[in-house]
């Protein structure tokens, strides 16, 4: 489309954009994470993962985060299947459903889930009226999970549902006519077609999900420590950059394994022979 | 006639205010080659479409081997279907997609393996079974979208517009493919297609439909040359249709002059439409007395040139391998059994016979 010289100079603005704010600060936290407070080299900081319970953290953080995406998953299939079916032009119940939520600060309706679900917010409230025993919500792994499912879904339903669409319905009519029923058509056809726009939805929810540290702070009530959180507090209460970056590069090698993974299954899923 | 095997029992289908097809009836017999031939919007789609069970029919009945098929969806007919722009599954190579059918149905590895070699060969892609099939050519693709829908053994195969998408070649290729794996396998053969040509040349018996209704249904030779209504005549082939009048049997008044012709049974001074093959006129010197005109414009096609004459205020088409230069006289002559009356339809979209 263009040729050597426009596409250098097209893609300049961006590469210095890169390189001031997303490369240069990588630089910054790998050489933080793996020197010591002389600036020598040294694990030191790395080694901590495995003390102070960190490790526990971080195996909770993937839980989680592994937790919320099989969620959004179950979530997003049906509802996208059902709106791909329909002939009309949905464009404005998609915008609705899912961009909607968007336009809401996530900080803004975590908080507004912390009210509902507090010992003496609106559900236990409610259920007080009734002479029903209070529920315990807040502070728990449960509300974490409602927190980041409510957060990243639609990050799951739009590569989903574009993916769907994509799909062409009489490639599903040739299913049928084989003579597979809806959920062979489903397994055998609609599955392995929107794979790619599920690999996408995973990486695009299981990754913030990992990181995150607003909604385990706000819904985990500083009890429930993930991954991010510590992290967090290294920066902010204990300034310690090096301890903060360490953890930060491990969280970042998890995070590319499962990039690793996912683009491994998707290829090891077209590859697969008959 | 052989054995029916699928029965249309007064067969309606509306889309919101639009009447797709009009209380159609229709019997399909055992491994016939049947074409529904007709204008895009005229119904034939929508009927291959209920025949398959992608569409429920508002009104009347399906009967398959004389069970009642109507409310069956499409994964329980024995009926398999070519789609149009072929739908192969594109995550999946050659075999994969011709297996996809005996594997649901539960087939044996072995029983599936001995199919998939069975139909590469009826199609003549034989060693294809690794190949990508989104890396096949549109006549390949075509003919693994045969295989796949073949290797089921279905009692019926659904074509719809499956050659539209290939190029002219290929097209005559696949046309005479299409027939040698009909007659080969005994499977009954329903196909739909806007093209006259394919219709003539493939089918057993061809299913002319306009506005939802068929017009009517018989063998190559007869739609041809025998159509029963002025729009059966122009979109068969080409035609001059005219207004006439039946003077008597065997007698028509075109344009003031009555002519010989072959037909019977008309009211005397009945109203017809009168059709006459371009191919069927011959073309002569000025004559006293004769049908005379001016050719307006010749062209050539090849095999034969498409000369227009105007005569008594109407332009006769005429196909002919005389070369005619514009302006010439000419008298125009056709023979008796060459002229074929019509009744003239009730209202513009109805019916005029049926011919089951």
């Amino acid at each position: 489309m263009f040729n050597h010289g426009t596409r250098n100079l097209l893609l300049t603005p961006f590469l210095i954009w890169a390189g001031l704010f997303i490369f240069i600060p990588l630089v910054c936290i790998v050489w933080y994470g793996i020197t010591d407070y002389d600036e020598n080299f040294s694990l030191i900081n790395m080694g901590l993962i495995f003390e102070r319970g960190y490790l526990d953290a971080l195996k909770l953080s993937i839980w989680l985060a592994l937790i919320s995406t099989v969620i959004c998953l179950l979530l997003s299939y049906p509802l996208c299947l059902i709106l791909t079916e329909r002939q009309r032009d949905n464009s404005t119940i998609i915008s609705l459903l899912f961009i909607l939520p968007l336009w809401m600060n996530s900080l803004l309706s975590t908080m507004a889930w912390q009210t509902i679900l507090e010992g003496n917010g609106i559900i236990n409230q409610i259920l007080r009226l009734f002479g029903l025993p209070a529920l315990q919500m807040i502070n728990t792994e449960g509300a974490i999970v409602l927190g980041m499912v409510y957060n990243f879904l639609p990050y799951m339903v739009l590569p989903l549902y574009i993916t769907l669409t994509k799909i062409d319905k009489r490639i599903l009519e040739a299913a049928r006519d084989l003579g597979a029923n809806s959920w062979q058509t489903f397994v055998r056809v609609i599955l392995p077609l929107s794979l790619p726009g599920a690999i996408s939805g995973i990486t695009m929810v299981f990754i913030p999900a990992l990181t995150t540290f607003v909604i385990s702070a706000l819904l985990g009530g500083g009890k429930l420590l993930l991954i991010g959180n510590i992290i967090e507090q290294e920066f902010t209460f204990q300034y310690d950059w090096h301890v903060g970056c360490a953890l930060s590069v491990i969280l970042m090698i998890f995070i590319v394994l499962n990039m690793i993974l996912t683009t491994y299954f998707d290829k090891s899923h077209e590859e697969e022979d008959f | 006639m052989e054995k029916e095997l699928i029965r249309l029992e007064n067969v309606a289908k509306a889309f919101g205010n639009l009447r797709v097809l009009d209380e159609v009836d229709l019997s399909i017999y055992e491994s016939e080659f049947i074409t529904l031939l007709g204008p895009s919007g005229c119904g034939k789609t929508t009927m291959l479409r209920i025949i398959g069970g992608f569409e429920m029919p508002d009104m009347g009945r399906v009967i398959f081997d004389g069970k009642d098929i109507t409310n069956l969806p499409p994964n329980k007919r024995p009926i398999n279907t070519v789609f149009q722009k072929y739908s192969l599954f594109s995550h999946m190579n050659v075999e994969e997609n011709i297996a996809f059918g005996p594997k649901i149905a539960g087939k044996s590895d072995d029983y599936i393996r001995d199919k998939i070699k069975y139909a590469l060969k009826l199609v003549n892609l034989e060693g294809y079974e690794k190949h990508d099939v989104t890396k096949l050519s549109g006549g390949q693709q075509q003919r693994i979208a045969i295989a796949r829908a073949v290797v089921n053994e279905p009692k019926v195969l659904l074509l719809d517009e499956p050659l539209s998408a290939l190029d002219l070649k290929l097209r005559r290729n696949m046309r005479r493919e299409l027939v040698r794996i009909n007659k080969e396998t005994g499977i009954t053969f329903i196909f739909v297609t806007h093209d006259q040509e394919e219709a003539l040349s493939m089918s057993d018996r061809v299913v002319v439909m306009n506005q939802g209704y068929i017009q009517q249904v018989g063998t190559p030779e007869d739609v041809y040359n025998e159509p029963e209504n002025a729009f059966v005549a122009d979109f068969i082939g080409d035609s001059n249709i005219i207004d006439g009048v039946m003077v008597r049997d065997r007698l028509v008044r075109i344009f003031g002059r009555e002519y010989p012709c072959v037909d019977e049974g008309f009211p005397e001074e009945c109203p017809v439409d009168v059709q006459i093959r371009p191919e069927d006129i011959i073309l002569d010197a000025p004559q006293e007395g004769a049908f005379n005109g001016v050719v307006t414009n010749a062209v050539f096609w090849g095999m034969s040139y498409d000369i227009n004459v105007e005569a008594d205020g109407f332009e006769w088409l005429i196909q002919s391998t005389t070369r005619r230069t514009v302006g010439e006289r000419v008298s125009l002559h056709v023979a008796p059994e060459n002229i074929q009356i019509m009744s003239k339809p009730q209202s513009e979209d109805e019916e005029v016979a049926r011919n089951v």
